[in-house]
């Protein structure tokens, strides 16, 4: 039993920054930051957590399905940047929707999340009636340190996803996928570390738990989206049957526009393939691929019967391919 | 490798790469100030010069002109 994608839907804080506006609490121009990331702007939320986001999508997913929130199996959820470490996003967002029926949980890799989430959903898909929501959604803004003009320019929030569902034709809708880790290089980009000290015991009145802001070792990452992602979309590609040239639309994480246009270059094909959203969003991490899905189908980009590679990369760190007909 | 043999190469890579005269590309150049290059440029720069001198590059902070990225290969292909 293959997934297909019944529909998508996304949601993004009301709340815009523009690169003006940085530049009045960092010593940055908007000149610099789109010259050097593509970036014009970015949503950044102002009272709405994950769960909120996520809730706002998965709404929007139901009714344009017309699903009931009673009909729905699962409920998976990739963020780096969830409202609690317990309970889940998921389980928020399926207690908010009444999804009685559904288990719910979050996936946490970076920004692969919603390539994981994907894979993890189809699993569950085993009959037409089985309904699966698969989102991807981040508050960035929560672990950035706004102080640090290198990082808080990248990022930005926001939530999208789809609603899959079971389709008896064989292979319908999913050509490959393929699944990366690189352990060994988990230092080189991180969020939110939660240290062990002597003070964690008989602490009392502790109220929080430190963590640290977002950071990244740049040239190795970068090494490693130049080089060792475009390698792995073209050996997903062709394990799943396909040339490069098969393939409609590279939907791959909006980290940064050159970065981008370089894995086209790589990867020998046209920038066209590669559309791209990161001007008015920045990096959502998990919320970045679906996010763009969202947006190519909506202004009809994507089409029924389209091969779309989907090729999330970063923290872990990961590679997360999925190869599928729209 | 000569010195010189990797001054030349590397002042080819960063012409290119920077979009800027090979004469630009002088020694004394600090490659952010002087040829405008971001740190996305220096990583696809020594990418480049990884992949045509065949060597790991894995270079720090004190990297700011030209000629260090010389002495920096030159030391590196030394070992």
């Amino acid at each position: 039993m293959a997934y297909r994608i019944m529909t998508t839907a996304s949601a993004v804080p009301h709340k815009i920054v523009t690169n003006d506006d940085l530049a009045k609490i960092l010593e940055t121009s908007n000149d610099w930051i789109e010259s050097r990331t593509g970036i014009i702007e970015r949503h950044i939320a102002v009272d709405e957590n994950t769960s909120d986001l996520c809730y706002r999508v998965a709404e929007k997913l139901l009714a344009q399905a017309n699903v009931a929130p009673e009909q729905i199996k699962a409920i998976i959820i990739a963020t780096m940047t969830p409202d609690y470490y317990t309970p889940a996003t998921a389980a928020i967002v399926q207690g908010k929707l009444g999804a009685t029926h559904a288990f719910a949980f979050d996936i946490s890799a970076a920004c692969s999340g919603f390539t994981y989430a994907l894979s993890v959903a189809r699993g569950y898909i085993q009959l037409p009636t089985d309904y699966v929501l698969v989102i991807g959604g981040e508050v960035t803004s929560k672990v950035l340190d706004w102080s640090d003009r290198s990082s808080a320019v990248l990022f930005g929030d926001g939530a999208a996803g789809v609603l899959l569902q079971g389709t008896p034709e064989k292979a319908d809708g999913w050509y490959g996928e393929q699944l990366l880790t690189i352990g060994r290089q988990s230092e080189q980009l991180t969020s939110g570390y939660t240290p062990v000290t002597q003070a964690n015991f008989g602490q009392v009145g502790q109220t929080h738990i430190q963590s640290t802001f977002f950071q990244m070792a740049g040239q190795a990452i970068y090494q490693f989206s130049t080089r060792q992602v475009p390698r792995a979309i073209e050996a997903a590609v062709l394990a799943a049957g396909l040339s490069l040239d098969q393939v409609d639309h590279f939907l791959v994480h909006q980290a940064n526009a050159r970065l981008i246009t370089k894995m086209a270059s790589q990867l020998n094909q046209p920038l066209t393939k590669f559309p791209m959203n990161l001007q008015h969003y920045g990096n959502t991490s998990a919320a970045s691929i679906p996010l763009l899905l969202a947006e190519q189908v909506a202004s009809g980009k994507i089409k029924r019967g389209d091969c779309c590679v989907l090729c999330g990369f970063g923290g872990g760190l990961t590679i997360g391919i999925q190869i599928i007909q729209y | 490798m000569t010195k010189a043999e990797i001054l030349k190469k590397v002042q080819a890579v960063i012409a290119e790469q920077l979009d800027v005269e090979e004469k630009q590309v002088v020694p004394t150049a600090n490659i952010r100030e002087d040829l405008d290059a971001d740190s996305l440029d220096i990583f696809e720069v020594m990418n480049q010069l990884e992949d045509d001198l065949e060597v790991k590059l894995d270079p720090d902070e004190s990297i700011v002109t030209v000629q260090n990225v010389v002495d920096y290969i030159d030391q590196t292909m030394a070992k």
